[in-house]
C-alpha cells in the first residue's frame, strides 16, 4: 500500500465517518438527557428523501438541507410526544419511527417521482460541492503535508466540516454551559432538576430536537453530498452503527468522533477491497462488515471498560406519585 | 383497584389503537392519490377471497406466531427481544444444515429434527446478549440489535463461501432433497375432501406454530417457570426476594424466546423456499414487535395478530400487484400499529382510564 493509497483510504474515511459523527452527536444529546433513541437510523432516512426530493424539484441543495431537517424534526417531534409526553416506552417508539421512515419514504417517492421508490438523480446546484480550503492548490505541491492538507482535508463538502465543528460545539454546549449541565442532570437524576425548578419535559424536548436537527444533516449529507439522489433504504443501518459508535464512545463527545472515525474507516476498507490477505489469513469482507457491531457488544460486556449509560436513561419521568 | 375493567384492557384498548392506525393508513392512501377503500376491498379479495389468499395469509401468519411469541415471551421477563430477526437467520441455518446433511426417510422425522435444529441456532443467538444481560447489565435491546447484523453477516458469509453449491452464482443453498418436503396445507387436506388451492405456500409447520401458542400459553400461566418468568417481568427484586434467580430466569426465557424465532424457519426455510437464501426472513423478525404487541403477549391475541399481519402482508403484495401502491404501505401500517399500540397507548389509555373512573363514581 503505498502513501498515495493510504491517503485515499483516510480520505474516503473521512467521508463515511461524517454522516455516523453527525447521528451519534445526535444520539449524544438525546441519550444524556435520559431518552433513549433508536430511531436515529429512520430521521435520516426521511430527512435524506426530503432533502433529495426537494433539491431534486427546486435545484437548490439549501432548500433540499432545511427539508430535510424539517422532516427529521418532525419525526423527532413524534420520538418526544411519544416518550416524554405520553411516557411511552422510547425503544418501541424508535422502533415505529424507523419503520414509519422506511414506509413513508418509498411510498412518497414512488408518488412523486415513479421512479421505483428513488429521487431523480441530483445534478447542478442539487448537490452540495466540494468546499476547497485556502491554498490547496498551491500547497498541494509540497511533500507528504501537501497531499495530507489538499486531498484529505480540503476537498469536502461543507457538511463534513459542520460535522466535524460539531464535536468541540457539542462538548462545549454540554460541559461548559449551564444548559448542558441541566441536560445531563436530567438524564441521570430528573427529579433532582425537577427540585431545582427547571423543567425536565422542556429540556428532554430540547435535547430531542437537537437529536433530530443533527439526524436532518446527517440524512441530507448522505443523499445531497455522499451521493447524488435518494435511494430505498439508503441509509444501511448507519444510525444503528452510530448507536454503536456512541456506546463505543461512551457517550463522549471526542470519543463519539474517534469511534466514528474507526467505524467509517472500516467501511472505507470494506469497500476498497474484498478480502484482505492479512499474514497468510484471509479476512472475509463480511468480517469488516460485523466488526463495529462485534466491538460494540465486547464495550457493552465492560471486558474492555465498562460501558455505563446516563443512570435514568429510558425512564419516562413522573413528577407525582 | 383497577382504574379499568379488564375487558377494556385486553380488548377496547387495543382496538382502538387499531382503529387509530386503520384512520392514518386510510389518509395515507388518500395522500397518494388512491381510495381507500377501493384498496381494503382488494386487499380482502386478494388476501380471504379464495384458498389461495388464504393460503398466502397463513403461511405469513405463521411467521408471525413464531416471532410475535418470542417478543411476548420476552416480554413477560421484562425483557425487549428485538432480535428476533436475526435468530430466525440463525434458525434458518440451522434447518438448512439439518435438512442437507443427513438423508431423511420421511418428512416428519426431518420436521422434528429440523425445527430441533432450528430452536437450538436461534436459542444459540439469544444465548449471548442474554447471558451480557443477565450477567453483566449490558442493554439486551443494543446486543440484541448488533446481533441482527452480526448474523446477517454471518449467514452472508456462510452462504457465499461455504454452503454455495459449485458453479452457482446465487447466495443460496442447494435444493432440499425429496423426502424433507413439508406437506402443504393442499396436500394435508385433500384427503379429507376439502379443496385447498396447491400453489399456496401454507403448510404442515401452521400446526407446529399453533401448537407453540398453547406451549407458551401452558408455559407461562400453568408452570411454576412461567411464575417465575412473569415475576422477573413485573418486579425483578420482588422476584429476587422471593428467592427467584433472575440470572437463571433471564437465561432461560431469552433461550425459549430465541429458539421460538429460530424455529419460524421451518416454515420459511423448509416449508416455502426448500433451501436457504439470503434474507429468507424478509423482516418478519421485526413485525413479530408488532404482533407482540398487537396481542399483548398473550398467546391467543399473538395468534388472532398474527392473522391479521399475515391479512396485511398478502393483501399488500395484492395491491403491489394491481395497483400503483408500493408494498411498502404494508411497512407504513406496521409502524403505525406499534406507535399506536406500543408507544402512544398512554394517548388512549389516560383518557380511558379518566372516563372510567368518572363512570364510577357517578355509581357510587
Amino acid at each position: 500500500m503505498d502513501f498515495l493509497t493510504i491517503i485515499q483510504l483516510l480520505d474516503s474515511t473521512v467521508r463515511l465517518a461524517t454522516p455516523l459523527l453527525l447521528a451519534c452527536l445526535a444520539g449524544l444529546f438525546s441519550e444524556r438527557a435520559g431518552i433513549f433513541d433508536i430511531g436515529l437510523e429512520g430521521k435520516m432516512l426521511m430527512a435524506a428523501f426530503f432533502s433529495a426530493a426537494v433539491a431534486a424539484a427546486t435545484g437548490n441543495v439549501w432548500l433540499g438541507l432545511l427539508a430535510g431537517i424539517g422532516s427529521s424534526l418532525l419525526l423527532a417531534g413524534l420520538h418526544g410526544v411519544a416518550s416524554i409526553t405520553f411516557r411511552g416506552n422510547q425503544l418501541i417508539s424508535g422502533v415505529a419511527i424507523n419503520f414509519l421512515a422506511a414506509g413513508m419514504t418509498v411510498l412518497i417517492a414512488q408518488d412523486w417521482f415513479q421512479q421505483g421508490g428513488r429521487t431523480p438523480s441530483l445534478i447542478g446546484g442539487g448537490r452540495f460541492t466540494p468546499f476547497d480550503l485556502p491554498f490547496a492548490d498551491s500547497l498541494s505541491g509540497v511533500p507528504v503535508l501537501g497531499p495530507v492538507y489538499s486531498e484529505l482535508l480540503s476537498g469536502h463538502s461543507i457538511l463534513v466540516y459542520i460535522a466535524f465543528l460539531a464535536v468541540p460545539a457539542t462538548w462545549w454546549v454540554l460541559f461548559r454551559t449551564r444548559f448542558g449541565l441541566r441536560l445531563r442532570a436530567v438524564g441521570e437524576n430528573p427529579a433532582a432538576v425537577d427540585t431545582a425548578g427547571v423543567s425536565v419535559v422542556g429540556l428532554r424536548y430540547a435535547a430531542v430536537m437537537i437529536c433530530g436537527l443533527l439526524c436532518g444533516i446527517a440524512g441530507a449529507y448522505l443523499a445531497t453530498a455522499l451521493q447524488a439522489g435518494f435511494v430505498k433504504d439508503m441509509t444501511a443501518g448507519r444510525g444503528f452503527i452510530a448507536l454503536a459508535a456512541l456506546i463505543f464512545a461512551k457517550w463522549r463527545p471526542w470519543h463519539a468522533m474517534g469511534a466514528c472515525l474507526l467505524f467509517g474507516l472500516l467501511q472505507a476498507i470494506a469497500l476498497r477491497f474484498q478480502n484482505i490477505e492479512l499474514g497468510g489469513i484471509t479476512i472475509p469482507v463480511q468480517a469488516m462488515d460485523a466488526l463495529p457491531y462485534v466491538l460494540t457488544v465486547v464495550i457493552l460486556a465492560g471486558f474492555v471498560g465498562k460501558a455505563i449509560p446516563p443512570r435514568a436513561g429510558g425512564e419516562p419521568y413522573v413528577k407525582e406519585r | 383497584m383497577d382504574k379499568m375493567p379488564k375487558w377494556a384492557d385486553v380488548v377496547l384498548i387495543p382496538l382502538i389503537s387499531l382503529f387509530l392506525a386503520a384512520i392514518l393508513s386510510a389518509l395515507v392512501i388518500l395522500g397518494i392519490g388512491e381510495d381507500p377503500v377501493a384498496a381494503v376491498k382488494l386487499m380482502v379479495d386478494g388476501a380471504l377471497g379464495s384458498t389461495y389468499g388464504w393460503g398466502y395469509t397463513l403461511y405469513y401468519a405463521t411467521n408471525f406466531m413464531f416471532t410475535g411469541l418470542a417478543v411476548a415471551i420476552a416480554a413477560h421477563a421484562g425483557l425487549f427481544n428485538i432480535g428476533g430477526e436475526g435468530q430466525a437467520m440463525l434458525g434458518g441455518l440451522g434447518v438448512a444444515l439439518v435438512c442437507l446433511l443427513i438423508p431423511w426417510p420421511h418428512w416428519t422425522l426431518a420436521l422434528l429434527f429440523a425445527a430441533l435444529g432450528a430452536g437450538l441456532f436461534g436459542a444459540a443467538w439469544a444465548a449471548v446478549p442474554a447471558y451480557l444481560q443477565a450477567k453483566r447489565g449490558s442493554h439486551i435491546v443494543i446486543t440484541t440489535i448488533m446481533f441482527n447484523f452480526i448474523a446477517a453477516a454471518v449467514l452472508n458469509y456462510v452462504l457465499v463461501n461455504l454452503l454455495r453449491p459449485e458453479g452457482s452464482m446465487d447466495p443460496a443453498t442447494e435444493r432440499f432433497p425429496e423426502a424433507v418436503h413439508l406437506p402443504s396445507l393442499h396436500e394435508l387436506l385433500a384427503p379429507i375432501g376439502i379443496e385447498f388451492s396447491k400453489s399456496a405456500p401454507a403448510n404442515v409447520s401452521l400446526l407446529v406454530a399453533v401448537g407453540a401458542c398453547l406451549f407458551v400459553w401452558l408455559l407461562i400461566w400453568r408452570t411454576p417457570l412461567g411464575y417465575e418468568i412473569r415475576s422477573l417481568g413485573k418486579s425483578e427484586p420482588g422476584a429476587r426476594y422471593a428467592g427467584i434467580s433472575s440470572v437463571r430466569t433471564i437465561m432461560i426465557a431469552m433461550l425459549i424466546s430465541g429458539a421460538l424465532a429460530g424455529m419460524m424457519a421451518v416454515n420459511n426455510v423448509m416449508g416455502e423456499a426448500e433451501r436457504l437464501v439470503l434474507n429468507a426472513t424478509e423482516g418478519a423478525g421485526f413485525i413479530g414487535i408488532a404482533v407482540a404487541l398487537m396481542g399483548r403477549n398473550h398467546p391467543f391475541g399473538v395468534f388472532l395478530a398474527a392473522i391479521l399481519f399475515g391479512f396485511l402482508y398478502q393483501g399488500g403484495a395484492e395491491l403491489a400487484l394491481w395497483t400503483s401502491i408500493p408494498r411498502e404501505l404494508i411497512v407504513v401500517i406496521q409502524a403505525l400499529v406499534i406507535l399506536f399500540t406500543g408507544a402512544l397507548d398512554n394517548m388512549v389509555r389516560m383518557p380511558l382510564e379518566r372516563i372510567f373512573l368518572a363512570m364510577r363514581k357517578g355509581q357510587n
